[in-house]
C-alpha cells in the first residue's frame, strides 16, 4: 500500500470561543497538488500549520509522510524533507538574497546549492540584494524558495500568492509547476479561485472550519449541473418574486440567485436560455442595464455551496 | 564548516548589527561620547579658583578686601552690589560673599563644598593679613596619581554599562522582532536546533564584546591615560563573563514578549535601576547601608566592582571570586528560565 503524503482524521482547534477548525479529514496523495480553498478566516491557515507540526490540535491524528509529529529526532527528520512557505513571514531586511538563502539552507542535511535555488525561482539577478529592497514579488519568490532549498518531497504553501500582481502570480505558478513535475507533492491555501483551478489536481472548499466539499475542480463546477452562469442587472433595480419564479422556469436554467444589485442564473445550455430571458424581459417592459456571462467557476461553487461570495465572506 | 548552521545564524546576526547604524553608534559610539564629555567635565583641576566677592561699603575698604583676597592664588574676588551679590551667591556664581564690618560677616552656604572651601580660605587669607602666624611649620606635597582621577573611576563603569546595555538590546530586540515578523516560527519550521539559534547570539555577542572593550579602554587610554594596573587576561575574562551574563539575561527578558514595545518596556525595568545604583557614575556607597545587599546583588554592580579592581588596583581575578559569582549566578539562572519559558512562535 502507499503511504499518502498526508493523511489527517478528526481535526479540530479552537482558541478560546472561536472555532478554527471543526473536525476536518484529509488525505493527498503522492505526487498530488492540493488546494484548501475558503474565504478568510475558514481555517485554512490553523489547518495548514497543524499540518506542518507548528500548531499542536486539540483533536485528531495527523501523519505527514507517514510519520507523527513529536517534539525530538523524528519531528525534525520529517522537518528535513518538508518545504514551508508561511503567510506572514518577514525575513530579514538587511540580509541579501544570497545569505537568507544559505541560512536556510545550513538547517538540512540534504539540500540545494544557492545558485540552484535562486535558478529554480529566477531570483539570480538579484543574489546581492538586500531583502529589504526585493518587491513583493520577488519577496514572495524568495519565500518559495527558502522552502524550496531543502529539496522537499512534500511543500507547504500557505496563500503563496495573496496581494501579489498578475505577473508575479503567474511566475509563483510556474515555480509550482516545475517542482510537481518532480513528482512532488503540494498542499497550498488560497482565496483565489483561479489559482485552485489552474494548480490544484483537487480542492477542498472549507468554510467554518470545516469541508464543504471536496473534488477535482473539473467535477466540483460540475456538481453545479450547469455550466454557465448569466448574471445582470435591472434598470429598475429589485425584482419582484413573481419574475424570480418566471426566470426559473426558463429552459436550461438550473437555479436562480439574487444579489443585491444584480440576478445570477447557472445555466446548463447558454444557447437556449438567453433568447428565452431577452424575451422575458423585453415581455415584462423592463430594461436591461448590463448582462454577461461566463464560465461557471469554483466561485460559483462556493457561492452556491454558502449563498455568499467567497472575497467579501 | 562555514555551512554549519551554528556559523550562519553567528553570521546572520553579525551582519544584521553592523547593517544597522543607530546600533553601531549606541555600543560603540555613544561610550565613547559619554567617556569624553564626562572626561572633560570632570577632569582633574582641582577646585580651581574660587569665586568670592565682597559687598560694597563706600569707605574704600571693600577694594582694600578684595585686594587682599586677590593675593591668594585660590580666590578670584570681586566688589559686587547688595543685589547682585545676593543673585550670584543664590545661582552658585560665587561661593561666599564677605560683608566689611566689625565683625566681618561671611555670608554662604554651609552645604556647599566650594563654599565652606572658600570660608577656610577666605578666612585664613584675612586673618593672615591681620597678623596671625602659624605654630607649625607645614609642607604640602601634592600627588596626581593616575588611578585616582574621576576618568579612571569612570571608564570601567561605562564598560560595565556597555555591557548590560548591548547584552541586552542587542538579544533582545533581535529576539522579539524575530517573533513579531514570524521568523521565529519559520525558523522552527526547519529542522533548525533551538541551542544553535540561542547560541547564535551568545557567539556574535562575543565577537563584538572584543570590538567594544578594545575601543573604550583604547580611547581611555590614549585620551586620558587610563591604563589596566591588571592583567589583561583577566580583564579579558571579567569582559567576557559579563557579556555571557547579560546575554542571558537578555534572552530572559525577551523570552515572551511579542511586541517590540513590550520588551522595550522590560528592558528599561531591568536598566534603569542598575543605571543608578551600580555605581556606573558614581560610587554605590552613597547609598545607605539598608540598600547596600540589594545594591551589591545587582549583576551589574558586581561586575564593576571587577572591573575596576582588575584596571585601577591591579587585583588578580582569582581573588574577585564573589563578584564574578554574583555575575555568573545571574547569567546562569536567567539563561535557564529564558529557555524554559521561551515563546518559539
Amino acid at each position: 500500500m502507499i503511504v499518502p503524503a498526508i493523511r489527517c482524521a478528526g481535526l479540530a482547534k479552537r482558541y478560546g470561543d472561536v472555532v478554527a477548525v471543526a473536525g476536518l479529514d484529509l488525505t493527498v496523495a503522492t505526487g498530488e497538488c492540493f488546494g484548501l480553498l475558503g474565504p478568510n478566516g475558514a481555517g485554512k491557515t490553523t489547518t495548514i500549520e497543524i499540518l506542518e507540526g507548528l500548531t499542536v490540535p486539540d483533536a485528531g491524528d495527523v501523519e505527514v509522510l507517514g510519520m507523527h509529529w513529536d517534539d525530538g529526532a523524528g519531528g525534525r527528520a520529517l522537518r528535513e524533507r518538508l518545504g514551508i512557505q508561511l503567510q506572514e513571514t518577514q525575513l530579514g531586511d538587511k540580509l541579501t538574497v544570497a545569505e537568507t538563502l544559505r541560512l536556510f539552507r545550513s538547517f538540512y542535511r540534504r539540500s540545494h546549492t544557492v545558485d540552484e535555488v535562486l535558478q529554480l525561482v529566477g531570483l539570480e539577478e538579484k543574489r546581492r540584494s538586500w531583502v529589504g529592497k526585493l518587491s513583493g514579488g520577488q519577496k514572495q519568490r524568495l519565500a518559495v524558495a527558502c522552502a524550496l532549498v531543502s529539496r522537499p518531497d512534500l511543500l507547504f504553501l500557505d496563500e503563496p500568492t495573496t496581494g501579489l500582481d498578475p505577473q508575479s502570480r503567474r511566475s509563483l505558478w510556474e515555480i509550482i509547476g516545475d517542482f510537481r513535475a518532480g513528482g512532488n507533492t503540494v498542499l497550498l491555501t488560497t482565496h483565489y479561485m483561479e489559482e485552485a483551478e489552474r494548480l490544484c489536481d483537487r480542492v477542498a472548499i472549507m468554510d467554518h472550519g470545516k469541508v464543504i466539499a471536496l473534488d477535482t475542480p473539473r467535477q466540483l463546477i460540475a456538481s453545479l449541473g450547469a455550466e454557465h452562469v448569466v448574471e445582470f442587472a435591472l434598470a429598475d433595480g429589485a425584482a419582484s418574486d413573481a419574475f424570480l419564479s418566471e426566470l426559473s422556469g426558463l429552459p436550461g436554467v438550473r437555479s436562480v440567485r439574487p444579489a443585491v444589485d444584480r440576478i445570477a442564473l447557472t445555466v446548463k445550455e447558454l444557447h437556449r436560455t438567453l433568447p428565452a430571458l431577452m424575451s422575458l424581459i423585453e415581455r415584462r417592459g423592463a430594461v436591461l442595464s448590463s448582462l454577461t456571462t461566463h464560465d461557471a467557476t469554483l466561485e460559483d461553487v462556493f457561492v452556491a455551496l454558502t449563498g455568499r461570495q467567497l472575497r467579501d465572506a | 564548516m562555514r555551512d554549519h548552521p551554528l556559523v550562519q545564524l553567528t553570521l546572520c546576526r553579525m551582519r544584521e548589527f553592523y547593517r544597522e547604524p543607530e546600533a553601531i553608534f549606541w555600543v560603540f559610539g555613544f561610550p565613547i561620547v559619554l567617556a569624553f564629555a564626562l572626561g572633560i567635565a570632570f577632569r582633574s583641576r582641582g577646585p580651581g579658583e574660587l569665586h568670592v566677592a565682597v559687598l560694597r561699603a563706600g569707605s574704600g575698604k571693600d577694594s582694600v578686601l578684595a585686594t587682599t583676597l586677590n593675593g591668594s592664588p585660590a580666590l578670584k574676588a570681586v566688589v559686587l552690589d547688595s543685589a547682585e551679590g545676593r543673585q550670584r551667591l543664590r545661582t552658585g556664581r560665587i561661593a561666599l560673599l564677605v560683608v566689611p564690618g566689625d565683625p566681618l560677616v561671611y555670608r554662604y552656604d554651609s552645604t556647599r563644598t566650594e563654599s565652606r572651601l572658600a570660608r577656610l580660605e577666605v578666612d585664613a587669607v584675612l586673618q593672615h593679613a591681620r597678623g596671625r602666624t602659624d605654630p607649625a611649620a607645614v609642607r604640602d606635597e601634592r600627588v596626581t596619581e593616575p588611578g585616582s582621577r574621576y576618568i579612571d573611576f569612570l571608564i570601567p563603569g561605562l564598560l560595565g554599562m556597555n555591557l548590560l546595555g548591548s547584552g541586552i538590546w542587542g538579544v533582545g530586540f533581535s529576539v522579539v522582532q524575530a517573533r513579531q515578523k514570524k521568523l521565529l516560527k519559520r525558523f522552527m519550521a526547519t529542522p533548525m536546533r533551538r541551542s544553535h539559534y540561542l547560541l547564535g547570539f551568545i557567539l556574535s555577542r562575543l565577537l563584538f564584546l572584543f570590538v567594544e572593550v578594545v575601543a573604550l579602554i583604547g580611547f581611555g587610554w590614549v585620551m586620558f591615560g587610563v591604563g589596566v594596573h591588571g592583567s589583561l587576561a583577566g580583564l579579558g575574562a571579567i569582559n567576557v563573563l559579563g557579556a555571557l551574563s547579560f546575554a542571558g539575561l537578555g534572552l530572559l527578558v525577551a523570552s515572551r514578549a511579542r511586541t517590540i514595545e513590550a520588551v522595550s518596556g522590560l528592558m528599561n525595568l531591568v536598566m534603569l535601576p542598575m543605571w543608578v545604583l551600580s555605581g556606573t557614575f558614581f560610587s554605590y556607597a552613597r547609598f545607605p547601608d539598608a540598600m547596600q545587599p540589594f545594591v551589591k546583588a545587582l549583576p551589574l554592580t558586581a561586575l564593576n566592582d571587577a572591573l575596576r579592581a582588575v584596571m585601577i588596583d591591579g587585583t588578580s581575578v582569582t581573588r574577585l571570586t564573589a563578584p564574578l559569582a554574583v555575575v555568573a549566578v545571574w547569567g546562569v539562572v536567567s539563561f535557564g528560565v529564558a529557555l524554559k519559558i521561551f515563546r518559539w512562535r
